[in-house]
């Protein structure tokens, strides 16, 4: 009885923290927390994984923000964010970063007789329309790249992240790129400071609340807009062509990428040159332990990310996540090896082909 | 029986002696017994002790880290851990404010139609209806804010708003701005709903006890309807109605699922009540779980306090005030 | 003279007419809102609901691990609540009726009894889930009892004040000790009264969702162990109502039903028992 309460107590404690629950077979499951981003592939992931392994992945999307404090403070398996974490973040926290898939962030709009897919917009004025410059949706500059469109003369009601968001991030990060003000007015972060609009939680909450609203523009993960048919947008990219999100623009950008001299794995891949690449187009990351606390859970993660990398590209490309290339999964598993550790001997936790 | 004429009557063992080995036993069971309830009404006691405690216990560090600015200010930056609580409690006092100028005269006129107007027979289903409305969970009251009254009030109510009332001098202010539909507006409205039956209940209930005498004087001398309750009614029941409206206001200070669906969760403070904005249990229900920086959590404490110290104030008045109409009852 | 008799007629027509609109107005929102809840709600029940566990978006599921987990953390916070609050409803009618202590213990309840829930969720998260370093259902039920708790001493003391004195004395004068007189007599007098309250109290603590937020949290799966997260109706509601999926709003939607269908039931209960109850309030 006593031995089952610690028992018990230790399965909590693993699983303290923000929107981490524990099902009763704990035992047989991985936990992670983390960003909302690839949140609808993992769930995929863990479906098909379960039915081949009944081990089950507990997968709590509570922002990319959340991801990283959860592992820091050790209280999930993995941590998971889009926003990568430096070579020094991740030596000062003992842990160790790898991607999983690339995708694509798309802005979403709520406008009367607009469906998905037909209004386009540039990065500078995204920029100034989440920095208030651009108040109505009749301005000038949305008009010129729409010259097809009837736009009404509404405010436009901006809606982002409220909790700290490697979408957020991302997003960010591209707009400051591209519009110099934007930069300097606001600046990228996983949370900053809006001059107006309204919050919400998650990708998930990005999309409920611009579905809610009439008038109303947000950006979220494409899976999200495409599962929950919302009118997401065109973009033009860096090359200055007007570009689809879909798959095969999100792998123009990532074709770009060179992930061989990427330190620790951090890449961010906004605004990619390519004639055909989506300008948000973002890698998200994984975060686990060097050295966990508790290695077998470690492993049973590791074993996971190995099976969706050999076996998860079909489902990956099916909700357009563009799956990372066989070489940088190669360096990934190797980096697997020489830095997830466990015990005097540094036995790595990861066995190839297991 | 108290103890001590208990204790007499051992004492001058008008009893016989074997009866006292079974007073004492009982003397003992009823110490035991009011020890028990003693305890558990002290518990009581402690609970509000303890989140006394806990409030500022844990609103400590915020506090002193951001000094009275804390107050004042309406930075909330989680980045730079800088928190300044301006913009959730002007949400809350404004939401609240919203709520009751709603609330109150639609309560009175729902109560008066029940109390003076509405036929007999239908006067108890109706009051019944009201009653068991207040039962619904305020979780529903957000759901159907957010799913039914936004979209109307950013289509219908707000452009009207903006358009007749936004123009306007010293008022137009609160009525400018984007229709966005969620804000402070639809937060104080649903607010208003939500309130609505309780206060109602309360109102109704407080009309009740005027006496029949008074009301069939007044009619007698030929007094209209409104004049009874003008004259008659209300003064009558003052105290206890501005108590029943303090109970409304505390809950709509407090109530947190009703606002949150709706509020729009920005740290803004804006003059237009259109604006998106939040309360401070909104802010505490969406951050809470994600806060895990020291200063973070602690500022969401300090608004917790701020919280229960606003509705503190707002209940011993209501108190105050049914305590003071109980007495006046009490002396007649 | 006629005038101001017809200018009196006037103002109390105006008046009775925004009288009656008002009552029109509120319980037209009212109706409205107990229309959609039903009409929604209704269509969202089915078998699924009462049998499979919160699903992922896209996928089949129902509430089973939600109702469930309500029905656990609402029993158990009543189970924590009613006895305590019985007994110290008791004292606070009887004992500390003119102590000083009483009239403070009856001020700092009615406090209690109006607090803002979430208040009372971040309190319970201080003292349970801080040191414990996990969220459990031991927390919910805490949480929850502590909204119950004042609901039900408020409404034992006011029941109990109402039985007369001389049952009380007919009691003692028959020598019965003075626990037996409440126990036998004055609780039995006062039994469905109390009962009344002890069942608002549960009406009241089914619908609450703030102060789980942080105490119970929630699950995703089936989770009958009360250390660790357990999935509760609220917060399901909360999260699966504020999300795009229309799956997820339908099954938020046969939850909100559901809830305020089991607190009407127990409001009508309550209604039942105090009519039966031999004291009139």
């Amino acid at each position: 009885m006593v031995i089952l309460k610690s028992v018990a107590l230790k399965l909590g404690a693993l699983l303290l923290g923000a929107g981490i629950v524990a099902g009763s077979a704990a035992a047989a499951e991985i936990t992670g927390a983390g960003a909302t981003f690839p949140y609808p592939l993992y769930s995929k992931w863990a479906e098909s994984y379960k039915a081949k392994t009944g081990v089950g992945l507990n997968y709590q999307a509570i922002g990319s923000g959340g991801g990283v404090k959860q592992i820091k403070a050790k209280t999930v398996t993995f941590g998971a964010t889009d926003n990568p974490l430096k070579k020094d973040a991740l030596a000062a926290a003992g842990l160790v970063q790898f991607p999983t898939v690339m995708g694509g962030i798309v802005p979403i709009v709520n406008l009367k007789g607009i469906g998905p897919n037909k209004m386009v917009l540039d990065g500078p004025t995204l920029a100034d329309i989440y920095a208030g410059k651009i108040k109505t949706w009749n301005d000038a500059a949305i008009t010129k790249l729409n010259p097809g469109l009837t736009l009404p003369a509404t405010a436009i009601a901006t809606v982002w992240r409220s909790d700290a968001s490697g979408t957020n991030f991302n997003f960010t990060y591209y707009l400051s790129q591209v519009s110099a003000s934007f930069k300097s007015s606001i600046g990228s972060g996983n949370s900053v400071k809006w001059p107006g609009g309204i919050g919400a939680k998650g990708n998930d909450g990005v999309a409920a609340t611009v579905k809610q609203t009439a008038n109303s523009i947000g950006f979220v993960e494409y899976a999200y807009a495409k599962q929950n048919n919302v009118a997401f947008t065109k973009m033009v990219n860096a090359a200055g062509n007007v570009v689809s999100p879909d798959v095969s623009a999100f792998t123009a950008a990532a074709a770009s990428a060179d992930w061989s001299k990427a330190v620790g794995f951090y890449l961010i891949l906004a605004n990619q040159s390519g004639a055909q690449a989506w300008p948000m187009t973002a890698a998200t990351f994984i975060l686990v332990e060097a050295r966990p606390k508790a290695p077998p859970a470690t492993a049973e993660a590791l074993k996971f990310f190995d099976w969706a990398y050999s076996n998860g590209d079909a489902a990956a490309k099916a909700l357009d996540y563009v799956p990372m290339p066989a070489a940088v999964k190669a360096s990934v598993r190797a980096t697997w090896v020489r830095d997830v550790t466990a015990g005097d001997n540094n036995a790595p936790l990861y066995k190839p082909g297991s | 029986m108290t103890d001590e004429t208990l204790a007499a009557a051992i004492d001058e063992q008008r009893v016989a002696p074997e009866m006292t080995g079974t007073l004492r036993l009982y003397r003992w069971q009823d110490a035991i017994f009011r020890a028990i309830t003693f305890l558990s009404a002290a518990l009581v006691v402690v609970v509000l002790a303890g989140m006394i405690v806990f409030l500022v216990h844990g609103a400590i560090p915020a506090l002193t880290a951001m000094g009275p600015s804390f107050f004042w200010t309406s930075d909330w930056d989680t980045v730079e851990d800088i928190y300044g609580a301006l913009a959730p409690i002007t949400g809350t006092l404004i939401t609240a404010t919203i709520a009751m100028v709603i609330g109150i005269p639609v309560s009175f006129g729902i109560a008066m139609f029940l109390t003076e107007i509405c036929p007999g027979v239908l006067r108890r289903p109706i009051g019944t209806a009201i009653e068991l409305l207040a039962g619904i969970p305020s979780v529903v009251f957000g759901i159907w804010g957010l799913f039914y009254l936004t979209p109307v009030l950013q289509e219908y109510v707000q452009p009207v708003l903006i358009d007749y009332l936004g123009p306007l001098p010293i008022i137009g202010v609160l009525f400018q701005g984007p229709p966005f539909g969620i804000g402070i507006l639809d937060g104080g409205i649903v607010l208003a709903i939500m309130v609505l039956p309780y206060i109602t209940s309360i109102t109704r209930d407080v009309f009740m006890t005027v006496p029949p005498l008074l009301r069939e004087s007044a009619y007698g001398m030929g007094c209209t309807t409104t004049e009874v309750v003008w004259k008659i009614v209300i003064p009558y029941c003052r105290v206890g109605l501005i108590g029943g409206v303090m109970l409304g206001l505390g809950r709509a200070l407090g109530e947190t699922m009703a606002v949150t669906f709706v509020i729009g969760n920005t740290y803004q403070i804006s003059a237009s009540l259109l604006a998106p904005g939040t309360t401070i249990s909104a802010a505490i229900a969406n951050e809470f779980n994600e806060a895990f920086e020291e200063q973070h959590l602690s500022a969401l404490i300090a608004l917790g306090l701020v919280l229960f110290l606003i509705t503190f104030v707002v209940l011993a008045l209501a108190k105050w005030m049914l305590m003071a109409i109980d007495k006046r009852e009490g002396r007649r | 003279m006629s005038a101001r008799v017809r200018r009196r007629g006037v103002v109390n027509i105006v008046v009775l007419s925004l009288s009656v609109a008002t009552a029109l107005v509120g319980l037209a929102f009212l109706t409205l809102i107990g229309w959609t809840l039903v009409s929604r709600g209704l269509s969202a029940i089915n078998l699924d609901l009462f049998t499979l566990e919160t699903p992922p978006p896209g996928s089949r599921g129902g509430l089973a691990n939600a109702i469930v987990g309500s029905a656990m953390m609402t029993g158990l916070a009543m189970l924590i609540a009613t006895p305590i609050g019985l007994l110290a409803g008791t004292y606070l009618a009887e004992y500390g009726r003119d102590s000083r202590f009483g009239s403070v213990a009856r001020f700092i309840n009615d406090i209690l009894l109006s607090a803002p829930s979430i208040l009372v969720g971040l309190f319970v998260y201080g003292f349970t889930v801080l040191p414990m370093q996990h969220y459990s259902a031991w927390a919910g039920s805490i949480a929850l009892s502590l909204i119950a708790l004042p609901v039900i001493v408020r409404s034992t003391q006011d029941m109990i004040g109402l039985v007369p004195v001389p049952l009380r004395e007919a009691a003692a004068a028959l020598g019965a000790p003075e626990w037996r007189v409440m126990v036998s007599i004055v609780w039995r007098a006062a039994g469905s009264g109390m009962l009344t309250g002890v069942l608002l109290a549960a009406a009241r603590v089914s619908g609450e969702t703030a102060p789980l937020l942080f105490t119970a949290l929630n699950n995703q799966f089936w989770s009958t162990d009360l250390n660790a997260p357990m999935a509760n109706l609220p917060v399901v509601i909360y999260r699966f109502a504020l999300s795009p999926y229309d799956d997820w709003q339908q099954l938020a939607w046969g939850g909100a039903f559901l809830i305020t269908f089991t607190i009407l039931v127990l409001n009508v209960l309550a209604r039942v028992v105090s009519s039966r109850s031999q004291l009139k309030v």
